[in-house]
């Protein structure tokens, strides 16, 4: 089920010397200075694009951005503190899937498709975990299903509410098989057993939560945000065309259409998404 | 018209041949009787030879033989007086699963499963046994009703995934299957899946959290099916056969991976083949792994229930070199647990 939709991504993927303007440490923009909006293709100044945080502000479109991108736009800055890394194994002995891992570990500086710790947003603590959808997808196997049930665990020993920000294609990581399906069933009771902690969980989706991820922690917040225009559903939009040999409505499965279908409480844009959270977290103290 | 797998050839030719000289008896009252016994001889050994050593690929095709028992198939062999009950109290009833009320050794229990259809008609019915959020909704509420009454749940897997339609999707799909996983871990009563034939997914996990988890030999449970994961690997269908290979998705891998209990043989040339004879040994194994968790408290159930899934999962610590990872702060210390207020 790994990202079987959308086989291109939709727009310019910044180069990493410009996404390193973002903590404003390079000013070598020489040979890339601009970027262009690929949803309303609207020229915009690298500088301007990672003030707005990655958001165009022509058209409101939301780039992708890494999670450790993510996490300086929704947490305290110096505030977060990562718990002990792991990493996969190969329990299928499925081929290429060790050198897949060493290739994305090497490409997103990431252990596996996630980023999870201890962080404050406005003051507020809380276990903050993103998920990376430039690590195979943004897919959950052992080890994404382990941290985010640790995660859970740690909210309840340490009295902390937990947020998860979900962007990981196609839900479940093909590559562990069943191992992957049942994450979703350990996540899925890890938020269970939080919920009788009587602390609050924030899922926040964004651009594409789909499958496995979707159907098990990702929908089981007490409260779900989503960011404008975000994929969200269980079966990727190809599937659902395939098998139905229908036309899908122009909207299907973005956060608009769930908002509407009553399956999300709001959409935040990503330039709100620190305040609304914050004052979410402080309306649970 | 009956379906034959291409590795069953030889055996079909060779049961045609010993009932053809079943009715040379019959017909002609010579004494074959010799030949027959030695012909039957034959055939159990090809029988033998031809299951024992079916590939991956091959028992997901016998999972979807046309003619294998589907769930109310099950109810019927298995339970007596089941009570169809309907819908999901807030959309409709989906056909595409049915549940309700059946006595299992004198004790009432509560069932639930998809329903494929036997033929065309039966099948656009019942949406080839691919449910909508109703039809998981239904579950649920069923399930929780089994809770209210101390009914142990029994669940009946055979699906290829929950559908993937316009409608499905935006009556929640996604969410009503982590709902039913999140619900159904919890509840208070012992619970036990059996993987009938197909389990295909989040469709089959969403009623599948349960405290004991059998598997048909014939059956197959995997992340994404063999067909969608040849597509993502190689872009061609036709390759499903190695992707089986791959995903391992047997029972007998499975159970090394301990994530069923136990694998519950069908009659030589499967279940198909032998209606009673499947029931009965369904319902063997029922009977024994029932009286098995319904010894133990129900708050002992879930707890072990939820220990079972907690330690799936094959990861290692990393380990650190130096603090190369990414560029943020140094990790939460375990015990003290960083610098919270």
């Amino acid at each position: 089920m790994l990202s079987v939709f959308r086989s291109k991504p939709k727009f310019a993927t910044v180069r990493p010397k410009a996404a390193k303007s973002i903590n404003g440490k390079s000013r070598d923009l020489s040979d890339n200075l601009w970027t262009r909006c690929e949803n309303c293709s609207a020229l915009i100044y690298n500088k301007e694009l990672s003030k707005n945080m990655y958001v165009c502000h022509k058209c409101g479109f939301h780039f992708r951005i890494s999670a450790v991108q993510r996490l300086k736009y929704v947490v305290d800055e110096d505030s977060f503190r990562s718990v002990k890394p792991l990493v996969s194994k190969n329990p299928l002995n499925f081929p290429e899937y060790p050198e897949k891992i060493v290739q994305c570990q090497a490409d997103t500086k990431l252990d596996d498709a996630i980023l999870i710790g201890e962080a404050r947003i406005n003051g507020n603590a809380a276990v903050v975990g993103i998920i990376d959808f430039s690590f195979i997808g943004g897919s959950m196997g052992s080890v994404v299903g382990e941290q985010i049930t640790r995660g859970f665990e740690r909210g309840v020993v340490r009295n902390l509410p937990v947020i998860i920000i979900s962007g990981g294609g196609g839900g479940a990581r093909m590559q562990e098989g069943i191992f992957s399906l049942m994450q979703m069933a350990k996540t899925a009771q890890a938020v269970g057993k939080f919920r009788q902690s009587g602390l609050l969980y924030i899922s926040v989706l964004t651009h594409p939560t789909m499958g496995g991820i979707y159907a098990s922690f990702a929908s089981l917040g007490d409260i779900i945000l989503a960011e404008p225009q975000a994929l969200i559903g269980f079966a990727g939009p190809r599937i659902v065309s395939e098998t139905t040999r229908q036309k899908l409505p122009k909207d299907f499965q973005t956060s608009e259409y769930a908002l509407q279908n009553g399956m999300i409480d709001t959409i935040v844009t990503r330039v709100e998404m620190k305040d609304l959270l914050g004052k979410l977290l402080s309306f649970h103290l | 018209m009956r379906t034959v797998f291409e590795w069953e050839q030889p055996l079909v030719e060779l049961e045609e041949k010993i009932q053809e000289l079943r009715n040379c008896i019959y017909d002609q009252e010579v004494d074959f009787s010799e030949e027959l016994t030695e012909l039957e001889r034959k055939a159990d050994k090809l029988r033998k030879s031809i299951y024992e050593r079916l590939t991956p690929w091959q028992r997901v095709r016998m999972a979807r033989h046309p003619d294998r028992p589907t769930t109310l198939d099950y109810i019927e062999l298995v339970f007596d007086d089941f009570i169809e009950l309907h819908g999901d109290r807030t959309f409709g009833d989906d056909k595409a699963v049915v549940g309700g009320i059946a006595i299992f050794d004198q004790e009432p229990v509560t069932v639930i499963g998809p329903q494929k259809g036997k033929d065309t008609k039966e099948n656009i019915a019942r949406n080839f046994g691919l449910p909508h959020p109703e039809g998981y909704r239904k579950a649920l509420r069923l399930m929780k009703q089994a809770e209210h009454f101390r009914r142990p749940i029994i669940t009946l897997i055979d699906v290829v995934g929950a559908y993937p339609g316009i409608e499905a999707e935006q009556r929640g799909q996604g969410l009503v299957i982590a709902e039913c996983i999140e619900q159904m871990s919890f509840l208070k009563v012992p619970i036990i899946c059996v993987i009938t034939g197909e389990g295909g997914s989040g469709g089959a996990l969403a009623i599948g959290v349960g405290d004991r988890i059998l598997m048909l030999e014939h059956a197959w449970y995997s992340v994404i099916s063999p067909e969608m994961c040849a597509n993502i690997l190689w872009k061609d269908v036709e390759r499903a056969s190695e992707a089986a290979e791959l995903l391992k998705l047997t029972p007998t891998d499975l159970l090394k991976f301990e994530i069923i209990d136990d694998i519950i043989t069908e009659p030589l040339g499967g279940a198909h083949r032998d209606y009673e004879g499947i029931g009965r040994q369904v319902k063997a194994f029922l009977r024994r792994y029932l009286s098995e968790i319904r010894k133990i408290s129900v708050d002992q159930l879930v707890e072990q229930r939820l220990k079972r899934f907690r330690k799936i999962g094959q990861f290692q610590e990393k380990q650190l070199v130096e603090p190369k990872h990414v560029k943020l702060n140094s990790e939460v210390d375990d015990e003290s647990g960083g610098n919270n207020e």
